[in-house]
């Protein structure tokens, strides 16, 4: 395993990871954006069932470093490997790797031109090659699991935002995911709707799914993750459990940032 | 007498020419088109530059031009024994498919990024995505201007009557020669020909561009 210094003692002493059953490995990972460095020699091992919450300021690369880990982002130097395997170049086998790593993002993205049902079933279909019906089947069951089973019919743009969403994460789950990660997924809502979202994803969590989160949500990070990630300019600069890192944080950068973001 | 009445025959050969030629040019022209734009916006720099390439010399290249390369320069290079026809649908389609092409570009372009990702994200391969999300919904922009461009291409196809080709402008060089009817005349009902040819192209589009709309 490999681990940046920066986080090293952060992590020996409560780092939940257990060893060897790594997920997702990230080693010294760095990215460009011309002359920008998002990304700085991130080192981040993700273990099976674990949930880890990515925070820090605005501009600090979580979305990159979040879109890298399935490849929408290509990197510069490091190595990023997924269940044991490397990445590998555009193509078709990065397009099998994906199937195997959902994506929810802050905008939901679900295809406008496609009912509810027809978004969660069109992955099964086209990429896990399941018949029509069986996919359908799955479909209502997710979209039941996640609360919206009366809107199958209905187009995304007719649905709340929290609604939209919760089809998005059911179309990611839909391709049995082994890890999803979620980009700011309840940055769009509306306040009353950013709880149905977000109770979806704690159900998520306790049934051992592994997550990376990118949000600002605390209440979520304290109650769901195992551990926290904080980032700042391009690096993690920080990695704890969740009530050591808002109760005793270690960097000036995290006490500065969760100064301002729990009291506004 | 009545030149309609008294060529029909001529008539009806020249406008259902010209139907044929259009149909078919516009079959090739939409799947070379879509073929085209594809290419240009595929992760492939090879084919991009293959469609830039397309895109740049037919756009730039009037379309008489156009076909004295196809109908001289083809069989001069060894393609020879092909009909007139088409080799009329040939320069057509080639003509025709690098306006479409850039046609569904533009509609491409103003699909939101996101789709795509999302498709590539639930793990789908480039033509995938393109085929299942992109495409279908980059055709609701593109279908207007993609029906200007069908009434263009039938209007185009009376070029092929200086090609040897048998469609109406052809009709009206023989009844010329002939015995002396009226040229506004014969002029008028051509026009009314290719009039009926372009409000049923548009009618079609309409037609398209109403369903598109109420699926969603
Ligand atoms: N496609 C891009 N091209 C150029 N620069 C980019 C691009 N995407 C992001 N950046 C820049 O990279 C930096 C990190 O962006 P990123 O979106 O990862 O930050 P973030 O931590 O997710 O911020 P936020 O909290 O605002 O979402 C920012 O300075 C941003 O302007
Ligand atoms: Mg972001």
């Amino acid at each position: 395993m490999s681990e940046a210094p920066v986080t090293k003692d952060a992590k020996a002493a409560e780092g939940p990871a257990p060893a060897g059953d790594a997920l997702v490995v990230l080693d010294k990972v760095n990215k460009h954006f011309g002359q920008l460095h998002v990304l700085q020699d991130i080192d981040l091992t993700i273990a099976r069932g674990e949930v880890v919450v990515v925070i820090g300021p605005s501009g600090s690369g979580k979305s990159t470093l979040c879109r890298t880990i399935n490849r929408l982002e290509t990197t510069d130097s490091g190595s990023i490997t997924i269940d044991g395997r490397p990445l590998p170049q555009e193509g078709r086998e990065l397009a099998r790797l994906r199937a195997d790593v959902g994506m929810v993002f802050q905008s939901f993205n679900l295809f406008a031109h496609k009912t509810v049902l027809d978004n969660v079933t069109l992955g099964q279909v086209k990429v896990r090659k399941k018949d029509r019906k069986t996919a359908e089947a799955t479909a209502r069951s997710l979209l039941d699991r996640v609360g919206v089973g009366a809107q199958a019919d209905k187009y995304p743009a007719q649905l709340s935002g929290g609604q939209q969403q919760r089809v998005a994460i059911a179309r990611a789950l839909a391709m049995d995911p082994k890890v999803m990660l979620f980009d700011e997924p309840t940055s769009a809502l509306d306040p009353e709707m950013i709880n149905e979202v977000l109770e979806v994803m704690q159900q998520l969590a306790r049934d051992g799914m592994t997550m990376v989160v990118v949000t600002h949500e605390m209440g979520f990070a304290r109650s769901a993750a195992n551990r926290v990630v904080f980032m700042a300019d391009g690096r993690i600069v920080e990695e704890a459990r969740p009530d050591s890192f808002f109760s005793n944080p270690r960097s000036d950068r995290a006490k500065d940032f969760l100064s301002k973001i729990l009291h506004h | 007498m009545n030149v309609l009445t008294d060529h029909f025959a001529d008539f009806r050969e020249g406008f259902l020419n010209t139907v044929e030629l259009t149909v078919l040019s516009a079959l090739l022209a939409l799947v070379l088109g879509t073929l085209i734009a594809a290419f240009r916006v595929s992760p492939v720099p090879a084919l991009r530059v293959f469609g830039t390439t397309w895109v740049t010399l037919l756009r730039n290249t009037p379309l008489v031009l156009l076909f004295l390369a196809v109908t001289l320069g083809l069989p001069a290079l060894g393609l020879k024994g092909w009909d007139t026809f088409w080799l009329a649908v040939l320069a057509l389609g080639c003509y025709t498919s690098a306006f479409i092409c850039e046609a569904i570009r533009s509609g491409i372009n103003t699909v939101p990024m996101g789709q795509a990702e999302a498709a590539r994200s639930i793990g789908m391969t480039f033509s995938q995505t393109l085929g299942q999300v992109v495409l279908p919904q980059a055709l609701r922009t593109a279908i207007p201007p993609i029906g200007s461009l069908m009434i263009a291409l039938a209007k185009n196809t009376a070029i092929a009557s200086g090609f040897n080709v048998t469609e109406l402008g052809a009709v009206q060089q023989q009844l010329n020669a002939d015995e002396g009817y009226n040229i506004y005349v014969i002029f008028l009902w051509i026009a009314i020909c290719y009039l009926i040819i372009t409000f049923v192209i548009s009618g079609l589009f309409r037609l398209l561009e109403n369903r598109m709309a109420v699926a969603r």
